[in-house]
């Protein structure tokens, strides 16, 4: 990167972060948790852009990872009293990556559209897991559960405010993009985009590409997890909907909406899906997904680099 | 000692039972994954969306049945309706991804999975209809009547697969379908007009999961989210199989069954998946080409 | 050069075609007439098989026109251009491997406009021609050997009715007695009216085989001459060959 473009990077980087800041003070209510919101599903899109543009597997499993983060906060805040947020982080962290290390090893074997279905199978796996252990889990009810203070043990403990917990949310988000962007221009990271490129040439130069690859999928499995764990705290319920592969395929969705292989594009594939979703279902109720489908097909059809690759060449002409 | 108390464990009526069972639901399962393993194993595409052909030759035949009072006509015009159905997806979305990745053939289905899925919902609603199966008549077996639809469905489905053989085998069709599958751009220069040929296959695959969908109808009830398990468990059973191996479709297809089968006697149905899963998972570390396949061709 | 027949059967006018990035042809241009038997001669990758691939419709041409009878079919999909007339048989022959040689010799001859009886003829011609193929009709195209599968390549186009067929390189491979042996299939072909593109690396059977010949290098046409005169001067042959 030249040093202009590095400064226009910067700058515009500062400018959203500081539109992201401001814009609590300024929304509705509504408009408030839903900001919120698509930075959450921003984060687990950003997580699996790791594997589908950085590495080249498409998961079709994110919602395992998604899922055992929020069932894992879930369990933290139901059983410290009063609910703890950093063991909410903790429980779903760990959670998250012991799935991920699980899927990571099996799944990383395969390739291609092999990878999409072994990864679909493992997250159906836990679904049916999570949907029929109705004693841990509640089953099809799912868990409610009240949320954690915005604590810091021995300095202060505040409740959340719908400001407050878009800021927290935010700081997450921010950091976790500029970690998993760090990571993709590390040399793991330049590894990965080989093992994209060219699996075979890279294993042929001498690196460990099976081993590479687990690393990836635990990274966007742990990543998944965080965004889970942040779901569980706004939203305050679990239910095995979110280990379903429908939210896989969304996530997959938003990748190839936004633009695959950028880390800011799934966000504003999430952004753009959930727009769609909030007009359309005005109109359209619950079957908002018939014109959304439609619109995704289109895109994959006629518009494969996504928004921001049509962005950007529109840009460039 | 162990071995006795394990013999005496297993209720051998039930056993009997579970096996006829699952060679029916094998039946009907072969009948879907040849559908998508033709689909699959010709085109290189992975059709997310071939529950949803299932689901909607269902609702077809549910509305001709309701129209007409007829259980066969309904299974013809499901079976016609949604091959032309199926060959304007493949057309409209599939046809211009012809030449790029096949993971992009994913999404496309995706896409259209949840578009034919949410528009049977908006069209039909929520409440399972029923299909009102033809005859209805009963044997014994042990403790249960047993209904002689089901046996009917496992030979009516095992007849279409027969029928499909016959005509890739023979007909010129087939010929041309499996020169396409072998060597595509050899079979064009052989005159073989590929883009249509594709389309007919996409065509006779999303026929044949509508005609299941009505066969099955009479045991489940027809709703807009019953394509899902089926595609999942298709998926299963094509992988398993061997991708693109009719014959290894149709073992796979029985063995997931009746494993599951016999797994529903100790834990619920819902459960038992979890074996079909593990029996795919094994599959793929350990012989990727799939259970059937002797030597990769 | 007016060795070129009135009215040619396959033109190709200034053809520039790209795989990526790279410019495989480079404004070639060259005809067949009808009935006629044209070599055509070059190094490896100098770009004789992508202008085969090219008449053919399986590649295309980002520049340039392909004509048959004057017809352009440059825009057409290959399996129509198939149908038109234009057989084609590769330098990897590409035998549909688990299709039966019977099979294998249907994929051309099931076509509409041809009856029952033309198609007994037509196969009844093949295995008088090939003899080998009427014994393994049955047995699967893969198990053949080299030089059968190179026999059941050629018959398979000739299933198509062919005004001309496309030879990419038959001889490749293949013993001295099966050589010879194409040659003669190229002979019989010929006396059947059936013009034929020769690409080959068989400098001596190009040459005796073919009325005319063009020597292509870098992705062009450089040389044109009737066989006959590269027969008793090779000194064209040395400059661009090497052999």
């Amino acid at each position: 990167m030249t040093a202009r473009r590095r400064i226009g990077y910067w700058m515009g980087f500062s400018v959203v972060l500081a539109l992201l800041i401001a814009a609590p003070l300024v929304l509705p209510a509504f408009w408030r948790s839903f900001l919120t919101e698509i930075l959450i599903w921003g984060l687990l899109a950003m997580s699996s852009d790791l594997l589908i543009g950085y590495t080249g597997m498409v998961s079709f499993g994110h919602s395992a990872f998604f899922g055992l983060g929020i069932y894992g906060a879930a369990a933290a805040l139901l059983w410290t009293s009063p609910p703890n947020l950093w063991m909410a982080f903790l429980f779903g962290l760990v959670a998250a990556a012991a799935v991920a290390a699980f899927v990571a090893y099996f799944s990383t074997r395969l390739r291609d559209i092999y990878f999409a279905i072994t990864t679909l199978i493992f997250s159906q796996i836990f679904y049916v897991i999570i949907f029929t252990w109705t004693e841990l889990t509640g089953g099809e009810n799912g868990l409610t559960f009240r949320r954690p203070a915005l604590a810091v043990p021995g300095l202060f403990s505040v409740p959340f405010t719908s400001e407050t917990l878009h800021w927290f949310v935010l700081a997450v988000v921010t950091l976790s993009y500029l970690v998993l962007r760090r990571i993709t221009r590390s040399p793991f990271g330049m590894v990965l985009q080989s093992i994209r490129e060219n699996e075979a040439r890279t294993r042929a130069i001498g690196y460990p590409v099976e081993r590479y690859k687990i690393v990836a999928v635990m990274l966007s499995g742990l990543f998944a997890g965080l965004a889970g764990v942040l779901y569980a705290i706004q939203n305050r319920f679990a239910a095995p909907d979110f280990v379903f592969f429908l939210v896989s395929g969304e996530v997959v969705i938003f990748n190839v909406m936004g633009g695959i292989g950028t880390l800011v594009g799934p966000i504003v594939g999430a952004a753009f899906f959930l727009l769609l979703r909030e007009g359309f279902s005005r109109f359209f109720t619950e079957y908002y997904l018939i014109p959304v489908g439609l619109i995704f097909i289109a895109m994959v059809i006629f518009m494969p680099q996504g928004l921001l690759g049509f962005m950007r060449r529109s840009l460039n002409r | 000692m162990a071995i006795d108390q394990l013999l005496q464990a297993i209720p051998l009526d039930q056993l009997l039972i579970q096996t006829v069972n699952g060679i029916v639901a094998g039946m009907i399962l072969a009948l879907v994954a040849s559908g998508l393993t033709l689909i699959f194993g010709i085109m290189d595409v992975v059709n997310f969306a071939h529950g949803e052909l299932f689901m909607l030759g269902a609702y077809v035949g549910v509305i001709v049945l309701t129209a007409t009072g007829n259980f066969w006509l309904a299974l013809v015009v499901a079976t016609l309706v949604i091959a032309l159905l199926g060959a304007g997806i493949h057309v409209i979305a599939l046809r211009p991804l012809l030449g790029r990745d096949p993971l992009t053939t994913i999404l496309a289905t995706f896409g259209i999975s949840l578009v034919l899925q949410n528009y049977a919902l908006w069209q039909f609603g929520p409440v399972a209809r029923k299909i009102q199966e033809p005859f209805s008549g009963y044997f014994t077996l042990f403790y249960l009547d047993y209904p002689w639809y089901r046996l009917v469905i496992a030979l009516l489905s095992a007849a279409i697969i027969g029928a499909l053989w016959l005509f890739l085998k023979f007909g010129t069709y087939g010929i041309w379908i499996r020169a396409t599958t072998q060597d595509r751009v050899m079979a064009q220069a052989m005159g073989i007009p590929v883009p249509q040929v594709l389309t007919a296959v996409f065509a006779i695959g999303a026929g044949m999961a509508a005609a299941s969908g009505v066969l099955f109808g009479p045991l489940v009830g027809v709703n807009h989210a019953m394509g899902v398990d089926w595609v999942l468990k298709a998926f299963i059973v094509v992988v398993v199989g061997g991708m693109g191996n009719l014959g290894g479709s149709i073992a796979a297809s029985i063995f997931i069954s009746l494993l599951e089968s016999y797994a529903s006697i100790w834990v619920s149905p819902a459960q038992a998946v979890i074996f079909s899963f593990v029996v795919l998972i094994l599959t793929l570390l350990f012989r990727p080409t799939g259970l059937f396949v002797p030597t990769p061709k | 050069m007016s060795d070129t027949p009135p009215q040619p059967l396959i033109t190709v006018d200034d053809i520039h075609t790209y795989y990526g990035k790279s410019h495989i042809l480079n404004g070639v241009s060259l005809e067949v007439g009808t009935g006629e038997v044209v070599g055509l001669l070059g190094r490896n990758g100098v770009g004789k098989s992508t202008t085969l691939k090219t008449i053919m419709g399986l590649v295309r041409p980002s520049r340039g026109r392909t004509l048959l009878e004057g017809c352009a079919i440059t825009d057409f999909p290959a399996h129509r251009i198939a149908r038109l007339g234009i057989g084609y048989v590769p330098e990897d022959r590409r035998i549909f491997r688990l299709l039966t040689v019977m099979e294998n010799l249907r994929t051309g001859l099931d076509r509409r406009a041809v009856t029952e009886a033309r198609k007994k003829e037509l196969l009844d011609k093949v295995y008088a021609f090939f003899p080998m193929l009427a014994e393994r009709r049955n047995q699967a195209g893969g198990t053949l050997s080299g030089g059968e599968q190179q026999m059941l390549a050629i018959a398979r186009a000739m299933m198509l009715e062919p005004k001309i067929i496309l030879l990419d390189e038959p001889t490749e491979g293949l013993m001295p007695r099966m050589v010879s042996q194409i040659r003669q299939i190229i002979d019989a072909l010929h006396r059947d009216g059936v013009a034929i593109l020769l690409v080959e690396q068989n400098v001596p059977l190009t040459l005796d085989a073919s009325r005319r010949v063009y020597i292509m290098e870098k992705g062009a046409v450089r040389h044109h001459a009737l066989a006959s005169q590269l027969r008793v001067n090779d000194a064209v042959i040395h400059q661009y060959l090497g052999v």
